[in-house]
């Protein structure tokens, strides 16, 4: 059996999130609405049929009847609406957009995303992103790193493996060097399209360790099917170890920034 | 009325000037549904070839496998590219080639001008024009799968810079679209021209049926909604052809290459410009069935439609609103929280006139005698599955749960209840209610059950699965899905909905057999077999060039069933006195 299968079925996959509580609390309170509704109606329908059947004896009417009922359920149903709308959906949207702490509390990392891996690129210890140039982009270099840029010394690439720390905000900047791809992570309840040349951001808070799927949900060309990254979420200790085994060579001294973040 | 010389004048015509390039708009409508039903079945061919792939990767496609060339199939095992084409044209293809012309062109043509009471559309050569374009854009479309790299292969929404990279079939499918594009123009503009001005006598706008309401809304969107994309379509061949940049962005990196492009484009501006139409284009395919239904409903139930006139407020509000919803394809491409904040308002308040249609056709049964033929069941069968398109449009339609729904197998669920047991079902209602009236002879009742019953038992379990694969999270277009561990576990329903296609596509076997047989062995019927009441029924079966035999007038609303009083139990608009 798949180890997977105790995190994937049919059905929303487990949620190791702070945020997908609330998206998934949505998404079944959405379908009990829809199912219940469905099934009122589909009661209705039924009845009518038996009801009105053609058969002897029996007549259409002529005169329109006036129901009240379903001016009440259409009412109902627009102002459940209205409150999906304002209760649920557009201020959680807004909290899942914008990240509800303060930005120097997160860990930062680039994704650039391409035909058909994903690339990783931390600031290193400095906390600041070297410079990266398209024209330096290559197998060896997939972000395009300048590493004789200012704080970039430091900087970790990785390609399909984002390590992060349990129990601490993530925000991640999205670019792409060529199509858009979509940074889908299911049990993160995380999925951000990135778009060349528009870069975008997302953050998430993981809340159990454990290595999961990162998946391109946006058709992005032959290999589209098999973009697949992994997000491996790490206790503190065994984070920073990694962060440690991966900086290059010695942390450069924190150089005046002359580059804020990444271009 | 100039009805007896334009009668002779069409006796006397060759052969390919009364059913090629005909005027006549009975003729280009059948053409256009002839060809309309062709497309959709090579449309669902193409997707039985992809569900083979889905259910079983990477295993050679039997009996028919090895017939493919080798840039398709390699010992009958699909590749890549040959997948991404088949989901692109299967869209595509469905889409512009097959709904919308049997839907507009198709039901449109034939019926638009015989239930206003006119002898044909008011400009008949544009309208000869719009087929005869629409014809070569299909050809295009269908060249473009004999081109040395294949069609089109960046999904029927051809976003940019995915589809500016990709190979010569999506300067093909571009060109294409150009033509079915102008071909929508072009009857678009004769179908609001006929409706306003070529109305009989007496049928003012409220007396107008509900079909005629939704073609008329239909051709304004599709008017207002199509040139943006036709725009876009130029700009990205100009992108392809000229080395324009509307499209591209600075600074690409492609295959570990610096892109040579001007750059500084954008790729979300095609989006817009793409979803500008697409999501009017999702309401020309459902309001003429809403039509469609209407129609029937009201005629085998044996009474009025309730709440007529609201359904025409409404169908005026959706195609309003219909231009201001488009974003919601678009929350994750990372617009603000106002914008989507926006566009989730107006794709809820747009939910609203379409319930109330939903809810006016489901009243409409209450209080009927309802004969339940084979048009009746489709007709009805479309409510509820409607129904479930409707509401899985709910939890995509709000931002915060389509951010885990988004691109999903959630969203090909959700669309294709609309489309398929949804608009399919209501024009396969249409085919057999109106047959006796195009062709003078009944379909068989019996294969119209058997081809209803096992649809909608199939097709249900072809797209009802899907929405559990979608809350698993897989996304949509993976030619592999067993490639990730989520997508892999929902690969038990995978092979459940291919052998259900499949079935589905056997269940389409009496249907294709009661069209053609019926065309020589079907019951002959008069000018009124349904005993109904719209002007369509008062012309001969099938009517001559001309359509009528004496001008007819108008007297009253287009669903006077049972009313009392009345000897017969239908009332047409035609007859001045009782009948």
């Amino acid at each position: 059996m798949n180890p997977a299968s105790k995190f994937y079925g049919w059905g929303l996959p487990v949620d190791i999130s702070t945020h997908g509580p609330e998206i998934d609390r949505l998404i079944h309170v959405l379908h009990v609405f829809m199912f219940l509704l469905f099934a009122g109606w589909f009661v209705f329908l039924v009845l009518a049929l038996v009801r009105f059947r053609k058969r002897p004896g029996h007549a259409a009417v002529y005169k329109e009847q006036h129901f009240k009922t379903p001016t009440y359920v259409e009412v109902g149903v627009a102002l459940f609406e209205i409150v999906l709308l304002f209760a649920f959906s557009i201020p959680l949207f807004y909290r899942i957009r914008n990240i509800p702490f303060p930005q120097q509390d997160a860990l930062q990392v680039r994704v650039v995303a391409e035909q058909f891996a994903w690339n990783f690129h931390y600031p290193g210890s400095d906390g600041i992103f070297g410079q990266t140039k398209p024209s330096l982009m290559s197998p060896s270099n997939p972000v395009g790193l300048d590493r004789n840029s200012p704080n970039a010394a430091d900087d970790i690439t990785t390609i399909n493996q984002l390590h992060v720390p349990v129990n601490r905000p993530v925000s991640v900047e999205l670019a792409s060097k060529d199509v858009i791809h979509s940074f889908a992570i299911p049990v993160l309840r995380v999925k951000q399209d990135v778009i060349p040349g528009t870069p975008s951001r997302v953050w998430f808070q993981a809340k159990q360790t454990g290595n999961f799927e990162i998946a391109c949900a946006q058709l992005c060309g032959l290999g589209h099917y098999r973009m697949r990254g992994f997000i491996m979420i790490k206790t503190e200790d065994e984070y920073n170890n990694w962060l440690a085994k991966m900086t290059p060579v010695k942390p450069a001294p924190p150089a005046p920034a002359v580059t804020q973040g990444a271009t | 009325m100039k009805e007896h010389s334009s009668h002779s004048h069409s006796a006397s015509l060759p052969f390919w000037r009364k059913y090629i390039f005909s005027l006549d708009h009975k003729v280009i409508g059948v053409q256009y549904a002839v060809t309309g039903l062709l497309f959709l079945l090579f449309g669902f061919t193409l997707i039985m070839l992809i569900r083979w792939q889905l259910a079983y990767p990477g295993q050679p496609l039997p009996v028919i496998g090895h017939l493919f060339s080798e840039k398709m199939m390699v010992g009958g095992i699909m590749l890549p590219e040959f997948y991404n084409q088949l989901g692109a044209m299967h869209g595509t293809i469905m889409v512009f080639l097959g709904v919308v012309p049997l839907a507009v062109g198709g039901f449109g043509n034939y019926l638009v001008p015989l239930q206003i009471g006119a002898p044909d559309m008011a400009f008949p050569k544009l309208n000869m024009m719009s087929y005869w374009v629409y014809f070569m854009g299909g050809l295009i479309m269908l060249a473009s799968f004999f081109l040395p790299e294949g069609a089109a292969q960046s999904g029927w929404t051809s976003y940019p810079p995915l589809a500016n990279l990709a190979s010569s079939g999506q300067t093909f499918w571009l060109l294409g679209m150009v033509f079915l594009i102008t071909s929508s123009l072009l009857g678009s503009v004769n179908f609001i021209v006929t409706i306003a001005q070529l109305r009989a006598d007496g049928l003012s706008f409220f007396r107008l049926p509900f079909f005629v309401w939704a073609q008329f809304i239909t051709s304004f969107l599709l008017l207002l909604a199509f040139p943006p994309l036709e725009a876009a379509g130029v700009l990205q061949l100009m992108d392809r052809l000229a080395g324009t940049s509307f499209f591209m962005p600075s600074g690409l990196v492609v295959a570990g290459e610096q892109l040579a492009v001007s750059g500084g484009g954008n790729p979300v501006l095609w989006q817009h410009l793409f979803w500008f139409l697409a999501h009017p284009e999702v309401y020309v395919l459902i309001l003429p069935a809403m039509g469609i239904v209407a129609e029937i409903l009201a005629c085998n139930t044996r009474k009025p439609i309730y709440g007529y006139r609201s359904m025409v407020y409404s169908v005026v509000a959706i195609g309003f609103l219909s231009f201001v919803v488009w974003a919601h394809h678009m929350f994750l491409t990372g617009m603000g929280t106002k914008m989507s904040g926006f566009f989730q308002i107006t794709t809820m308040m747009i939910s609203v006139p379409s319930v109330i249609i939903l809810t006016a056709l489901a009243l409409s049964l209450w209080g009927g005698s309802i004969r339940f033929n084979t048009p009746m069941l489709f007709a009805i069968a479309f409510l509820p599955m409607f129904g479930i398109g409707g509401l899985t449009g709910l939890p995509l339609g709000l931002a915060a749960s389509d951010v885990h729904l988004h691109d999903t197998y959630y969203v090909i669920g959700h669309f294709h209840y609309v489309v398929a047991p949804g608009t399919i079902f209501a024009l396969f209602a249409g085919v057999y209610h109106w047959f006796p009236k195009v062709t003078g002879r009944k379909m068989s009742e019996v294969l119209g059950k058997i081809h209803f019953f096992f649809s909608l038992i199939f097709i249900n379990g072809v797209f009802m699965p899907m929405f559990l694969m979608g809350l698993a999270g897989v996304s949509r277009r993976l030619y592999d899905p067993t490639q990730y561990a989520h997508a892999g576990s929902t690969q038990p329903l995978n092979v459940f909905v291919s052998i259900c296609a499949w079935l589905l596509a056997l269940a389409q076997i009496p249907f294709v057999l009661n069209f053609f047989g019926s065309l020589i062995f079907g019951k002959k019927v008069d000018r009124n077999p349904w005993e109904a009441t719209t002007l369509e029924w008062a012309a001969p079966s099938p009517p001559p060039h001309g359509n009528f035999d004496e001008v007819p007038a108008v007297y009253r609303g287009p669903y006077e069933y049972s009313v009392p009083g009345q000897a017969r139990d239908f009332w047409p608009q035609h007859m001045a006195k009782e009948n």
